[in-house]
């Protein structure tokens, strides 16, 4: 009914596909965006592990030359790239996402952002030190 | 006021994000170093054994997996439709689908450790 009753309708020339191409802001979003795509991804990869050692010493043993292969090797360092960046960008706008208030005044947002990237090393530390 | 089931939706993907965020890149570090046999005493099947036997292993495993699975879940089924995927239905059910699946076999395979 809408179509009808104006004679000259307003279409919006965008691509549903390509519309992020447009602006750089939009290509960063996207660029956030897809990075749930590898953590998606990784999900399944630590779900595989996990099965291999229900299965016993020999299917983790397949499990590991399976992730040392080439593609194994790649898709963990693509993983690691785009999770640091996923949180990174994340954690910047923290001030904007959660603003504390404190009082009449809000906690600056350097303090807010630094503490979400001190508690990430010292969480990394942690992960790393019972890793290796 | 009608009660809603959606705080406990937001709350777990806030928690999903969260984890997600703290966790998986030191995590695919570590998966990384063990790809590239940075060190071959690391990630021995006796070690991480018994890491998944323990309760406590057992929590945090389940915890980490879960959270940032259906974290994932959520914000592809977002992703698919920002690049022009329309069919929000047989999206929801494939991405849903796949994270229900994949809860079932991370809850097998833990009792079974």
């Amino acid at each position: 009914m809408g179509e009808e009753m104006s004679r000259k309708p307003y279409v919006r020339e965008v691509s549903k596909t390509t519309w992020f191409l447009r602006q750089p802001r939009y290509q960063r979003y996207m660029a956030r965006e897809v990075t749930c795509i590898f953590i998606f991804a990784y999900t399944f990869l630590l779900i595989c592990a996990l099965g291999s050692l229900a299965n016993g010493p020999d299917a983790f043993q397949g499990f590991l030359n399976a992730l040392r292969s080439p593609l194994g090797v790649l898709f963990n360092l693509a993983v690691l790239v785009v999770t640091a960046y996923h949180s990174a960008t994340w954690f910047n706008v923290t001030p904007q996402a959660m603003p504390i208030q404190r009082g009449e005044e809000f906690v600056p947002g350097n303090v807010i952002v630094g503490a979400h990237y001190g508690a990430w090393a010292v969480v990394s530390l942690i992960i790393l030190i019972w890793g290796i | 006021m009608a009660k809603s089931n959606k705080p406990i939706f937001w709350g777990l993907f806030a928690a999903g994000g969260t984890v997600t965020a703290f966790v998986i890149p030191a995590l695919a570090l570590v998966t990384l170093f063990a790809a590239m046999r940075f060190n071959m005493d690391m990630f021995t099947y006796e070690a991480i054994h018994a890491f998944a036997a323990h309760w406590l292993g057992k929590l945090i495993i389940f915890g980490v997996i879960l959270l940032s699975l259906w974290h994932a879940a959520h914000r592809l089924r977002v992703t698919l439709h920002d690049f022009g995927v329309r069919a929000d239905t047989v999206v929801a059910y494939a991405v849903y689908g796949l994270a229900s699946l994949g809860t079932l076999m991370t809850i097998i395979y833990l009792l079974r450790i």
